[in-house]
């Protein structure tokens, strides 16, 4: 029946068959709710409470509806009208990391931050994180005005002794993150000048040093270069997971996607292999991934540069051997590549990174797809200097420290010993918007706007500008830090007047406009983003030699490490924890473990079953893991792919000051990294010691709760050769037998079938360029409104996302004792699979509602109505693809669900989309297909008397994705993307649409449900089909 | 800005009412500057633009905030006042004496300068001014019966009053039935009383009407229950649908603001305070900076000295910066979404359609039920308006072969995800 004869798996349960699996998979619910009796009868009292219930109900709802009032503005703003949403350009920036966002605000009110479409780096695109900090402006968390000593302030009270303070203090330090605004670092230079001279030190959370270090020795000036993966033929990476954390990875998965897209026009995809330790996002979606030690690392990347260099006639360096499986492979490709191929690394080792570097000089790669001449400046801390500075703080040598929106004490390696010298500064200061973890231990808060609230701008790349504008008055009495800077240096100029003369005299100088200068600020306001033409330069040359660095790898690195490593990474929901205290990030399910609320140690199956830790859905076990004495006691969760002899765990958790949401979420990890050599060290190779102690655990994880039951069709996948030959390759046809012969499960079908005669929307979803990032699904959780439900919640199985990625490993041999399952998960294959609401034209759902409260529509789209709804939950039984979601409870103004700050509290309601319904109790619910954008789109058109264009409507998913995998159009416009992508040539009016694409299937097609969301075939550049 | 205010009130003495007289009934008299053009395409251009430009303060026949425009042409020459409309400040400062008295007349209320109209902007203008929109005493009176007989037809057929009259007269007729008939028994009981009769025949004549016995039928019990459960059922149903429908619910207003006043006797249009109803859902009730275009003169109503108290509400939240919080009036459930531009100005239905007689509503009550049922039967009677909006085109091309008008029924105007999701 299929031509692939691999296994298709979730989580290790469903390979094993686990009966507690099995039990829950045939369950569509996974057990009533507590508040009814056990057996599942009612009493006696139960049936008079009830009665009593619905006799008040009844009273209370015949009472005269209450008063309610509509308050217009005083003095209404020319551009705001209520219930029409304004969008301003205007850029997020947090921690190094940089996106040019779009801002939607309704009522004045920041409601969806989408990407700006004319950023040339994120090129309209967005993640989870930035999607996500929206609600962080209505963080309840955050501080309504400055605080002296713990005490609520003033600000004039602050400023003169600020001004005193300082004048006295001797030397001045700024601790930041990576600051990329040009007239910020300005307005510190007007502070420095007038108090003797301020230092400002950079570190970022997530360092990128060892890269900016590496390219100093190697290049002879520090920075970051510009990657271009969509150059790129053959990508190797050592760690680095570029598509998930590394540096921009917003930027980098739409060039990588650009290069994974495959069409019969275009039937060439680069090849990407990954040498890694933890299974990363990245790694998940490589050709080829290669498990190996963090100890190991070094030595495979002097083994890759000898390889190459015995082709280049180049003299190798002296490394020990290391067995390494597709390296060889992977140099050869390389070489054929030449200067279409990338080596990158995720190591902060500067010497790594100097080797890194002439591999890709020996390929002739810089100056294609690496450029040092066009460094970006996201992450540009230097390590060095921040141990340098903790250690000055220690030894009481800083007379004042401003904390710049940054907080060490958490997120710095050596954060105790920053809490503990921060008592021995003199003047110690923070312009926190939060009393998080560093800003509870100074003397003085002059908390900052909130980033939607402030004017800033910034230079992520050389020549590359973009602005940042309010979108929101300050809803508190906050002061943006750099008039707090202006101020303290005596200025009187606010910041505003003076971001603007700035850019007057530097950025407009360089921009030849012919213009005045206020019509270029307005335009660039307005862009959000301005690049200044710059000529192209001849690539950097090397200044310096990699023997050296080659000597200290070969030194510092292993063959063989006999003890447990630790590899401490970032998750994509999470990254650094800065905005840990969104709820939708903590509950949004990782992409490779599926787990939401927690950071836990990730472990092999091998070392699992040699300690007798089992595993079954969330329920696990605790071990203690010790790093040279400092020792935390984490859940375990078995992960496929996990490197042997390696541990994994997420930095971002442990918060204890982050807020209600976040306090107490897992362990924090950054306390385990090592600044010992100079730069923050994220593999931790010796002094590991991990033992199981066997306490009981419960990690809430999504991955088997909805399941297709073994069908495993679901993924159909091929391998680039294969495609070639036949651009069906990997294709399932089911074939049902009728009258005689076999005929495809479209032909038999009950129903007539629908007409649409004027629209029929349709998705299409690219397995290949989908990378798993779940931007979608924090985009849809923002704009429809969907309850967070807790941990709790999402352990008895009832999250409530619209659309959530299914993640299924594949092997080939099937699993049926322990030492099977360890070699199924040694390395196994990775697809991701978003799935969301089919929007059936023979729906399943629709039939079996008594009360007709999912109906379908004449465009083609399932529709659900809440207020019809009476919760008898028959359409999700009947859901082949387990997409609806029920409202078990009240999820808004319940006191039970703390986390659902966008429903619970005053200030958190303000970020709700008021053109989605609230669900009430009692509900089912499920993705519309935006169909308030749809509907939206539809009366503009007609107001302006024209016909839809396509891409004016999108779905909030789409929107987001950043590799453009979910396409969605009108399915009866022949010129639309989504026909153009389907080869729907026809243009009818029939439900059933000619779909001429051959990678195009459904998913379970045998049912003919007969779904208006199409999957494309995964295409893998392997050799050959294996997993 | 409070000081300003109590200089420009409106007073109203002999004088002004005496010129006020005069021009009403001089209109008749007025004949126009020779210049004017009175060419139909040229009124029709300037009532486009006097409908834009000048309906707030201007009527053409009667006096608003500022004179009743009619007969300017002849009272001063064509090119005065164009250059008076164009800045009237330039012609007062001047020292044209005309102009002069004229705004001293209006207490010196200044017209805004409109540079902006060219000069043929400026001929349609006068051209509407004085031949636009003439109102014939005879043919407006003819009008107003006409008016009036086709709002009796439009309810229904058969007028009210005249169904009441019809329900007595059958009454009254059924009892005259009534009492002919009992006058018919009692003389033919008389009759068969006088004639030779059997027992049985004598039993039956002479049977007494028992009232008792049927009350006591099963028949009876039967009848009457059926009815009971009936109406308590209906009254019930009845009682529960109407939970939350609020029709005829007319708050009072923190400001007792007459749209009766306002929408009815000046004729500002709905749009002019209600910005949103065709770019939006919302259509906006207006910010006190809207009402301050026209109160910033209008201080009281006509013929009153002094700040009107309700006035005064204005000004207080405009200085306070306290907005006014007015009652809602129409609310619909969160679960329903409505879209204002959907219905005015893609569908072009008015606003009256739904709100009522607006016009004449002292204070605004809820006119309609604004139930889901109240919904739907519009959808299902309403045609499209598809003239000229290329958004509707294949839906037209589609239905072409249909009998029936394209309604919005047609185009999934009754499905669930139009107004909830």
């Amino acid at each position: 029946m299929k031509e692939n004869k691999k296994t298709y798996w979730k989580g290790l349960e469903q390979l094993s068959n686990d009966p507690e699996f099995v039990k829950h998979a045939d369950k569509e619910f996974a057990e009533l709710p507590s508040s009814l009796s056990e057996d599942g009868s009612a009493s006696r009292r139960d049936f008079l409470k009830l009665m009593g219930f619905s006799l008040a109900a009844a009273s209370l709802a015949a009472c005269e509806a209450p008063v309610r009032k509509a308050i217009p503005y005083v003095n209404k703003p020319v551009d705001v009208n209520p219930s029409i949403p304004n969008y301003y350009a205007s850029t997020f920036s947090s921690g190094g990391d940089y996106a040019s966002i779009v801002v939607k605000t309704r009522e004045g009110r920041p409601i969806k931050i989408d990407g700006n479409e004319l950023s040339p780096i994120n090129k309209g695109k967005v993640n989870a994180i930035v999607e996500g900090s929206v609600l962080s402006l209505y963080d309840k968390q955050r501080l309504t005005g400055p605080y002296i000593a713990g005490e609520k302030s003033d600000w004039a009270t602050i400023d003169s002794q600020v001004k005193s303070k300082l004048a006295s203090a001797g030397s001045v330090k700024i601790v930041s993150n990576t600051i990329l605004s040009p007239s910020t670092l300005k307005a510190i230079q007007q502070l420095s000048d007038a108090v003797g001279g301020v230092e400002v030190i950079q570190y970022d959370p997530i360092s990128n040093y060892g890269i900016s270090k590496a390219a100093e020795t190697y290049y002879g000036t520090a920075g970051i270069p510009s990657y271009s993966f969509d150059k790129a033929k053959t990508i190797v990476s050592f760690g680095a997971d570029f598509l998930g954390t590394w540096i921009s990875p917003i930027e980098f998965a739409g060039a990588y996607a650009k290069t994974r897209k495959i069409s019969k026009e275009k039937p060439e995809m680069s090849r990407h292999y990954q040498f890694e330790s933890n299974l990363s996002l990245t790694g998940a979606n490589a050709d080829y991934r290669t498990p190996i030690k963090a100890s190991q690392s070094g030595l495979a990347v002097l083994a890759l540069y000898n390889a190459l260099a015995k082709k280049a006639g180049a003299t190798t360096v002296s490394a020990p051997a290391v067995e390494i499986a597709h390296l060889e492979k992977a140099a050869n490709d390389l070489w054929a590549a030449k200067s279409a191929g990338l080596v990158v690394s995720g190591s902060n080792d500067p010497n790594v990174q100097v080797v890194i570097n002439a591999i890709n000089e020996l390929l002739g790669a810089n100056g294609t797809t690496v450029d040092f001449t066009n460094p970006v400046h996201f992450r540009k801390g230097d390590d060095t200097r921040m141990n340098q500075f903790v250690n000055e703080l220690k030894g009481g040598q800083v007379g004042a420290v401003i904390f710049y929106n940054c907080n060490p004490v958490y997120d710095f390696a050596r954060g105790a010993e920053v809490a503990e010298g921060i008592a021995k500064a003199k003047v110690s200061i923070a312009t926190n918007g939060t009393m998080d973890e560093t800003a509870s231990l100074v003397q003085m808060v002059a908390p900052d706007h909130h980033f939607l609230e402030s004017w800033n701008d910034f230079e992520p790349k050389k020549g590359h500008f973009s602005l940042a504008q309010p979108t929101i008055s300050p809803l508190f009495d906050t002061r943006q830090a750099q008039d707090s800077f202006l101020t303290w240096a005596g200025s009187t100029t606010n910041y505003y007047d003076f971001l603007q003369l700035n850019w007057e005299s530097e950025i407009f100088t360089q921009v030849e406009t012919g213009s005045a200068f206020q019509e270029f600020w307005d335009r660039s306001l307005f862009n959000g983003v301005v690049a200044i033409a710059s000529e192209a330069s001849a690539p950097a040359a090397p200044v310096g030699d990699v023997s050296a660095a080659a000597a200290n790898v070969a030194k510092a690195y292993k063959a063989d490490n006999a003890g447990a490593e630790l590899v401490l990474y970032t998750k994509v929901g999470i990254g650094s924890g800065a905005f840990a205290n969104v709820p939708w990030l903590q509950e949004m399910s990782d992409p490779i473990t599926k787990a939401t609320w927690d950071n836990y140690l990730t472990v092999s199956q091998k070392w699992a079953s040699e300690n007798g830790v089992t595993m079954n859905e969330g329920q696990t076990s605790k071990a203690s893991i010790s790093v040279n004495g400092k020792s935390l006691v984490v859940p375990i969760l078995i992960q496929p792919g996990q490197a042997e002899g390696t541990f994994g765990l997420a930095l971002g958790y442990g918060r204890t000051k982050a807020g209600r949401v976040a306090n107490g979420v897992g362990v924090n990890a950054y306390e385990l990294l090592d600044a010992s050599q100079g730069f923050v060290n994220f593999d931790i190779t010796s002094g590991v010691e991990v033992s199981a102690t066997g306490e009981s655990y419960n990690i809430a994880r999504t991955q088997t709760h909805q399941t297709f039951m073994g069908r495993e069709n679901v993924i159909q996948e091929a391998t680039l050769a294969e495609y070639k030959n036949d651009a069906g390759a990997g294709r399932y046809h089911p074939e049902i037998y009728k009258d005689g012969e076999f005929v495809k499960p479209s032909k038999i079908s009950l129903w007539s079938g629908h007409q649409y005669s004027q629209h029929h929307w349709g998705l299409a979803i690219d397995m290949n360029s989908c990378i798993g990032c779940s931007a979608c699904s924090v985009a849809c959780q923002v704009e429809n409104n969907v309850a967070v439900v807790g941990k709790q919640e999402v352990l008895n199985r009832r999250e409530m996302a619209w659309i959530r990625i299914d993640r299924y490993y594949s092997s080939d041999a099937p699993a049926d004792d322990l030492r099977g399952m360890e070699v199924a998960s040694e390395n196994p294959e990775v697809t991701f699979q978003p799935m969301m609401c089919q929007q059936c034209n023979n729906a399943p759902c629709e039939t079996v509602c008594p009360v007709a409260a999912t109906t379908h529509s004449s465009e083609g789209l399932n529709q659900m109505t809440y207020n019809r709804c009476i919760g008898t939950r028959y359409c999700a039984n009947n859901c082949p693809y387990k997409v609806r979601r029920f409202n078990w409870f009240k999820y808004h103004d319940n006191k039970d669900f703390p986390a659902n700050v966008a429903q619970n509290d005053d200030l958190g309601k303000m970020v709700l989309n008021p053109d989605v319904t609230v669900r009430a109790r009692g509900v089912m619910e499920k993705c519309s297909m935006c169909v308030q954008r749809i509907q939206a789109g539809k009366l503009a058109a007609k107001r302006e008397k024209r016909k839809i264009q396509d891409g004016e409507i999108n779905v909030a998913c789409a929107v987001a994705c950043p590799t453009d995998a979910l396409v969605f159009g009108d399915m009866n416009d022949a010129n639309s993307k989504v026909s153009q992508l389907l080869k729907i040539k026809e243009n009818t009016t029939s439900a059933l649409k000619e779909v001429n694409e051959e990678r195009a299937y459904h998913v379970l097609e045998e049912i003919n449900v007969s779904p208006n969301v199409w999957y494309f075939t995964k295409i893998r550049n392997k050799d050959k089909n294996e997993a | 800005m409070l000081s300003k205010r109590s200089l420009v009130g409106v007073r109203w003495n002999f004088h002004t009412l005496a010129v006020l007289f005069f021009m009403l009934i001089g209109i008749q008299a007025f004949a126009a500057d020779p210049a004017v053009d009175s060419s139909d395409e040229a009124v029709a251009a300037g009532k486009a633009l006097f409908n834009t430009n000048c309906k707030t303060c201007h009527k053409l026949d009667a006096k608003l905030v500022g004179p009743a425009l009619r007969g300017a042409t002849d009272r001063q020459p064509a090119e005065n006042v164009k250059k008076f409309i164009k800045n009237s400040a330039v012609v007062i400062g001047s020292g044209d004496s005309y102009y002069n008295d004229l705004y001293k007349e209006y207490n010196n209320t200044a017209m805004p300068a409109h540079e902006f109209l060219s000069d043929d902007d400026l001929n349609n203008l006068l051209a509407y001014i004085e031949f636009g929109d003439k109102v014939d005493p005879a043919a407006a009176a003819a009008a107003g019966t006409g008016a009036e007989g086709g709002a009796a037809v439009a309810g229904g057929g058969i007028p009210n009053e005249y169904l009441t009259v019809i329900l007595v007269v059958l009454v009254v007729v059924l009892l005259l039935i009534l009492a002919v008939l009992g006058l018919i028994i009692s003389v033919l009981t008389k009759y068969l009383n006088k004639q030779e009769l059997d027992e049985d025949d004598q039993e039956f004549v002479s049977q007494k009407f028992n009232l008792g016995k049927v009350i006591k039928s099963d028949g009876f019990i039967i009848i009457v229950t059926a009815l009971v459960v009936a109406l308590v059922a209906k009254t019930a149903i009845d009682g529960l649908y109407s939970v939350g429908v609020q029709q005829g619910y007319a708050p009072t207003q923190p400001i007792a603001y007459s749209h009766k006043l306002h929408a009815g006797t000046l004729e500002i249009e709905c749009q002019y305070c209600h910005t949103g109803v065709e770019i939006g859902r919302s259509a906006n009730i207006p910010s006190p900076n809207i009402c301050m275009n026209c109160h910033t003169h209008v201080q009281n109503v006509q013929g009153k000295e002094g700040v009107s108290p309700e006035i005064q509400k204005i000004y207080d939240a405009v200085d306070n910066n306290t907005p006014i919080e007015w009652v809602r009036v129409h609310n619909l459930p969160d679960l329903a979404y409505f879209n204002h531009s959907q219905h005015v100005k893609v569908g072009g239905i008015e606003c009256q359609t739904c709100h009522g007689p607006i016009q004449e509503m002292e204070v605004v009550g809820q006119h309609s039920a604004l139930t889901m049922g109240w919904c739907i039967d519009c959808h299902r009677q309403t045609e499209i308006a598809t003239e000229g909006n290329a958004y509707y085109d294949k839906l037209v091309q589609i239905h072409a072969d249909s009998k029936d008008a394209l309604k919005v029924k047609d185009i999934g105007g009754l499905e669930c995800a139009k107004c909830h999701y």
